[in-house]
């Protein structure tokens, strides 16, 4: 099957020749396939979220080549990529604009792929829009003409997901998008989001910490650390995986106190 | 007495022009500008020349265009050079110090006496000064302020508040947020510009000095707009501007008149109105602490 996505051999360092130097992506290769959903582990600052940049072109990459559909990516500007990538952040305040309507936010997001008509709020998109919302379950589909900045955070993670899938884009990338949820929100959010994706069939990447959804969702795992793909598995491998077992193989592949670390913290709950 | 209040309405008119500028930037945007000063001279320098050739309808509109230009100066300084807001209008309105001298050919007055202006043109219909005045700033006011508030709903419009509300978003939705800024600031400046082509006319002078301050000016029609209509969409906040800009010109003819203060105080009332207003919230909270603390001690 053709790779959504290729990351080839990717390198980025912050702050090089200072002390402050971080290498933060070190080499990192991956192919995304058509109708993959893949979930991402790590310990903080593994390079996680930054790998998620660098897809983005949030900043130009050390060495390497992104290849989205068959197209080298590597040096488009963030917003030209941002045409086949839809992307949604832990902190639900980053995917909207608070001051403007849930109908202008969804209608700004819709741009790109819908017909072009002078007016931004018209009939016909309204109409899809409220067919989506109403989905949702929150019914936001009658405040449409709310602000956005008056929504909770999980409404507002919730319609930021709507936003960045409304396009059909190629790839999706979702960054703890559930972690600033309280509990009950996050399981409806992550919900709506396998929904989402099981109906679109949209190629999805998805960090979380929560090991125990990481291997019961999509198709596949990635465990990253020092900026590095330490593991990566799907099928019978993947399906074989206990919460332990990965725990134990992430002990023993970056020997690092668990005890300290977040992932094992977050298993507890 | 009705005549102060006439001239105060008309001039006020005017001005709201030159506010929706402010408003566009400051508000929507998110960014004050303070190309402002420069783009509202360099708006009398093009209308008076124009003006004087002969073309007194033809001189606002190249007032406005040239107003679009120094705004898209100050844009691409900011987005595509990474100089900050506030240095970036400050480098467009000085160099257009010269630029506005250039235009008025190296004097910093130029008069328009004897020359036909929009104004004159309609007295030459048969209407008196003071109608047509009035009806020509109010049809290009309400006009202007109607077209801005159309555009802001259309696809592109919606762009440029979302680039003030969320630039991430916007670019996440694959919209170039730069070009968004740009014209943006091309937008504002063009209502700057505009407002001032016709104060020239209507004054039937240009003076590269009078810029000056116009930006507080324009922040303190806007904001006094807002505390008249609160809050609300852009139309709504538009035609605040323009009650705003037209109530600050009463007060002030009302003040100058009851000699409350002295013409060169005018400029010391705009920038306090502005400074109260934006410590408002500041002064809310103090406030509600101390009665907070009264409270919990009784
Ligand atoms: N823009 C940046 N500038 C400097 N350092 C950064 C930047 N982004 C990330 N880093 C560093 O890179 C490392 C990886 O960060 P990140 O990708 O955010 O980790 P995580 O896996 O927790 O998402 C961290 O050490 C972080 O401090
Ligand atoms: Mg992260």
């Amino acid at each position: 099957m053709a790779a959504v996505l290729q990351l080839k051999e990717i390198y980025k360092t912050f702050h090089k020749g200072t002390v402050n130097e971080k290498r933060a992506l070190n080499g990192v290769s991956l192919d995304v396939e058509k109708g993959d959903f893949i979930t991402i582990i790590g310990s903080n600052g593994a390079g996680k979220s930054t790998l998620f940049n660098a897809i983005c072109g949030s900043f130009p990459i050390d060495q390497g080549k992104i290849i989205l559909d068959g197209r080298d990516i590597t040096r488009l500007s963030d917003y030209k990529r941002a045409y086949d990538i839809g992307r949604l952040f832990q902190d639900p305040m980053k995917g909207t604009a608070p001051h403007m309507t849930i109908e202008e936010n969804m209608a700004l997001a819709y741009c790109r792929k819908t017909s072009s008509t002078f007016f931004a709020v018209n009939k016909k998109d309204s109409a899809y829009f409220r067919e989506l919302l109403a989905q949702l379950d929150l019914g936001l589909e009658d405040r449409m003409k709310t602000k956005i900045g008056l929504l909770s955070g999980g409404q507002r993670q919730a319609v930021s997901l709507l936003m960045s899938t409304i396009s059909d884009p190629k790839l999706l990338l979702l960054d703890e998008h559930t972690a600033a949820l309280d509990p009950a929100t996050a399981k409806k959010v992550l919900a709506i989001t396998v929904d989402i994706v099981e109906k679109t069939q949209t190629a999805t990447m998805m960090i979380t910490h929560d090991i125990r959804a990481a291997l019961e969702l999509g198709n596949r795992t990635i465990m990253m650390d020092e900026g590095k793909i330490i593991l990566d598995i799907k099928g019978e491998e993947r399906a074989n995986m206990t919460v332990e077992n990965l725990l134990a193989l992430y002990s023993k592949e970056s020997k690092k106190q668990l005890a300290n670390d977040r992932i094992l913290f977050s298993t507890q709950k | 007495m009705i005549l102060l209040i006439f001239g105060a309405v008309q001039l006020g008119l005017i001005y709201a022009l030159m506010a929706m500028g402010n408003y566009i930037s400051f508000r929507i945007l998110n960014i004050p500008d303070l190309t402002v000063d420069g783009s509202f001279a360099l708006g009398m320098a093009v209308s008076v020349m124009t003006a004087i050739s002969g073309h007194p309808l033809l001189a606002l509109v190249f007032a406005a265009l040239a107003g679009a230009c120094a705004g898209l100066v100050t844009g691409f300084l900011q987005t595509k050079v990474g100089i900050n807001p506030i240095l970036a209008g400050v480098l467009t309105m000085t160099a257009l110090y010269s630029v506005n001298l250039f235009i008025m050919q190296g004097k910093a007055n130029q008069s328009l006496f004897g020359h036909n202006t929009i104004f004159s043109m309609l007295e030459n219909l048969g209407l008196s000064k003071n109608a047509s005045r009035t009806v020509v700033v109010l049809v290009i006011a309400v006009l202007v302020a109607a077209v801005l508030a159309v555009f802001f709903k259309t696809r592109f419009g919606i762009a440029i508040r979302a680039t003030g509300d969320n630039e991430e978003m916007v670019r996440s939705s694959s919209i170039n947020a730069n070009a968004t800024k740009c014209v943006g600031f091309a937008l504002a400046n063009a209502c700057v510009a505009l407002s001032g082509g016709l104060v020239c006319q209507y004054n039937q002078s240009a003076d590269t000095g009078y810029g000056s301050g116009m930006l507080v000016v324009g922040l303190a029609s806007v904001i006094i707009g807002e505390a008249v209509f609160r809050h609300g969409g852009v139309t709504r906040g538009l035609y605040a501007v323009l009650t705003g800009a037209v109530l600050y010109q009463l007060i002030i003819a009302l003040a100058l008149k009851v000699e409350l203060l002295p013409a060169y105080g005018l400029k010391f009332v705009s920038a306090s109105i502005v400074t109260i207003a934006l410590a408002m919230p500041k002064i809310k909270s103090i406030i509600g602490d101390v009665i907070k603390r009264k409270k919990e001690g009784v």
